[in-house]
């Protein structure tokens, strides 16, 4: 037995057949619960493979389409965000944006990395859960105040500090549900942040305390621009479940912009069932969030920000050709400064985990110094390299995305269409709304 | 920003918008501020920071006084969801009854209801005081942290569920406590408490032997598997 590479897995023998329903990890976590009676929590988003942007192929440039020359000729990248109402939208250099992720979760070197780094490449980090700490706005040359259900650390002092809001209503790797922060990452500076003892339990709701929804969240809105006279973006994040109608609903409730994030979407924790089987694919969620907004008429008007499982230029194009206007990292992000490094191999061993499986976030022990409030772990995280490598990353990105919009004839990278798009599976091609490789045929609409 | 101490001014909302009030009250040039014909409008005075006091002459809706810091604003008459919420500083009174969520997310400031408060009263409150009048509804101090509410009435069905360290004095009769919320003995330092803070909401008539005080059980405070059926 081996696996798609080639490689055989351990523990084989001759005759031995290993089950597709009860695999090892499935027997494993059957053991597991049988052993400690409750499910599993973990950090990331869906391991599971889904249809997802390697299932999409770009159409470069043919006999009726003229490539532009690359290292000579424009393909721009910046794009303006909140240009519905907002007096004050934002101006970012890159299409590619941090996703929202919170002091708690993340270590303060942790966050400011992200924040060296994203300022680096001209583009914007977002607070989480927890609200905004004095060296994420320093660090962070445009940053993005998270309004979530548990109002963790909510003032109107940092609202006005923030240059955009955003509005959570769900995120992909828990859509409809709250968060738990576990006692061991809610250290005495968490703890004052949040208002709560340290050392509990941080449950943070799943509903806004005072909205109840898209009539109320009208007003909620309204509130928010009042207070920050009308300067700030609203973003209204929501985990992808039902896009055309949340998109829809997001629209009317007077956002500026609609986040929207897939279930390969990372999460610091929440239980395994929920990420792996809650939420939609990121890839089938883009085509029904445009189409709200086209027929509305206003796809371009309020901003589309796509994230959950971006990792390469070919996904942010992918994204973008699909009708995004920018789209987040999260998980990337981590990774590129340093989270589940191979060189962290042994510690990550010696805390029942391996390099580049090390999902257990909640528990704060991360030898990477990244998802942890342990100062002696935090402090092995420099933040000026993990910006460097962050800043690097993203570089890649635009790169990689420019190349595949010149490919295809685009002098700006939000140009690409689903024109460009072709699908290798029925099924990405049912949910890209694209046709198969090679033919003509979309399943489920007419042929075009 | 200067604002004249002695200077008073009117505005309608019958002439002007709430976002023309709103940037009045940013940028205040008076002390004392008359808002007449609220008409149920939303986000009245939300977002002030200075040390002026507003008197809204009328019924208002959602989120007056949202966010509210150092400023007084009085409401004669009733409000809609989330007076004051998320209030860090300051004072807000409410002459009539308010809707769900009054006060909710506070962190600071007192919030005074004379009348009834619905459900959800001082949910997620994070360490401002409210005091109300009449009786709240259901579901309020839901996972309140810190911070205290007094009622002079009666209080709805599962009062102070999944709550964390806010204090919660009801006078009257209480529907049913919700998870990991229990009744804990009024004792001397709790009379005190509560005696100053009624006098501050103007209810200093009433006895603080006459409230029963209500707080976290704290069992709920670190997940344990055999606790799940509470939840």
């Amino acid at each position: 037995m081996s696996d798609s590479n080639g490689t055989p897995r351990p523990g084989w023998r001759d005759g031995l057949r290993e089950s597709a329903t009860f695999d090892r990890a499935t027997l494993h976590e059957i053991r597991r619960a049988a052993r400690e009676g409750i499910y599993d929590i973990r950090g990331g988003g869906a391991k599971r493979r889904v249809p997802n942007f390697d299932d999409l192929l770009l159409l470069g440039a043919s006999v009726s389409r003229y490539p532009i020359e690359g290292y000579r000729e424009r393909c721009d990248t910046d794009v303006v965000l909140g240009t519905r109402f907002a007096k004050r939208p934002l101006k970012l250099d890159i299409p590619i944006t941090i996703a929202g992720m919170s002091f708690g979760a993340l270590s303060g070197p942790a966050k400011e990395a992200l924040g060296r780094g994203a300022t680096a490449m001209g583009t914007s980090t977002t607070t989480g859960d927890g609200g905004m700490t004095p060296e994420e706005r320093e660090h962070s040359k445009t940053l993005v105040y998270q309004l979530l259900p548990s109002r963790y650390g909510m003032n109107p002092d940092d609202l006005r500090r923030a240059d955009a809001i955003e509005v959570v209503i769900g995120q992909g790797a828990k859509p409809g549900g709250g968060g738990m922060l576990l006692g061991q990452k809610i250290s005495e500076r968490v703890a004052e942040m949040r208002d709560l003892p340290a050392g509990i339990d941080q449950r943070s709701a799943c509903r806004h305390p005072d909205w109840t929804g898209p009539d109320d969240l009208e007003i909620k809105i309204e509130e928010l621009r009042e207070i920050t006279d009308w300067e700030k973006p609203i973003f209204v994040k929501v985990g992808a479940t039902r896009p055309y109608y949340d998109v829809a609903l997001a629209v009317k409730s007077g956002a500026d912009v609609v986040v929207l994030d897939g279930m390969q979407g990372g999460t610091a924790a929440t239980q395994e069932v929920f990420i792996e089987h809650v939420g939609i694919p990121t890839l089938a969620a883009i085509p029904p969030a445009v189409q709200a907004l086209v027929e509305l008429g206003m796809h371009r008007k309020v901003q589309l920000v796509v994230s959950g499982g971006i990792r390469s230029g070919a996904d942010v194009a992918k994204a973008l050709a699909l009708g995004a206007d920018a789209v987040s990292i999260g998980v990337a992000a981590l990774v590129a400064i340093g989270d589940n490094a191979p060189e962290l191999g042994r510690e990550y061993e010696a805390i029942g985990s391996a390099a580049g499986f090390y999902d257990d976030w909640h528990e704060g022990r991360d030898p990477a110094g990244i998802l942890t409030q342990d100062d002696e772990l935090a402090a092995r995280l420099d933040p000026e390299l993990g910006g460097r490598r962050l800043a690097n990353y993203l570089r890649t990105l635009v790169q990689e995305t420019q190349t595949l919009a010149r490919a295809c004839g685009k002098s700006r990278v939000q140009n690409l269409e689903p024109e460009d798009l072709v699908a290798l599976t029925v099924e990405a091609a049912a949910m890209a709304r694209v046709p198969l490789a090679g033919t003509d045929w979309i399943p489920g609409t007419e042929a075009r | 920003m200067s604002v004249d101490l002695t200077a008073a001014r009117t505005l309608s909302l019958a002439d002007h918008t709430v976002r023309e009030l709103n940037a009045a009250l940013h940028a205040p040039d008076a002390e004392r501020w008359e808002v007449l014909d609220p008409g149920g409008r939303h986000a009245i005075a939300a977002g002030l920071d200075a040390e002026i006091s507003v008197e809204v002459a009328g019924h208002v809706g959602y989120y007056c006084a949202g966010m509210n810091q150092r400023a007084s604003v009085h409401i004669r008459g009733n409000c809609g969801v989330g007076i004051a919420e998320n209030m860090m500083s300051g004072k807000v009174v409410v002459d009539g009854d308010a809707s769900q969520a009054a006060g909710a997310t506070a962190h600071g400031g007192l919030l005074v209801i004379e009348g009834n408060a619905a459900a959800r009263c001082g949910i997620s409150l994070k360490g401002a005081e409210i005091v109300v009048g009449g009786s709240i509804g259901h579901m309020s101090a839901f996972m309140a942290q810190s911070g205290t509410i007094a009622v002079c009435g009666d209080a709805g069905e599962a009062l102070g569920d999944s709550i964390y360290e806010a204090r919660v004095y009801v006078r009257g009769e209480v529907a049913s406590l919700g998870a990991d919320c229990v009744a804990k003995e009024l004792l001397e330092e709790h009379r005190l408490q509560l005696g100053e803070l009624l006098e501050r909401a103007g209810h200093g008539d009433l006895d603080p032997g006459e409230f029963r005080r209500y707080g976290s059980a704290r069992r709920l405070y670190n997940f344990d598997v055999d606790d799940a059926g509470e939840y």
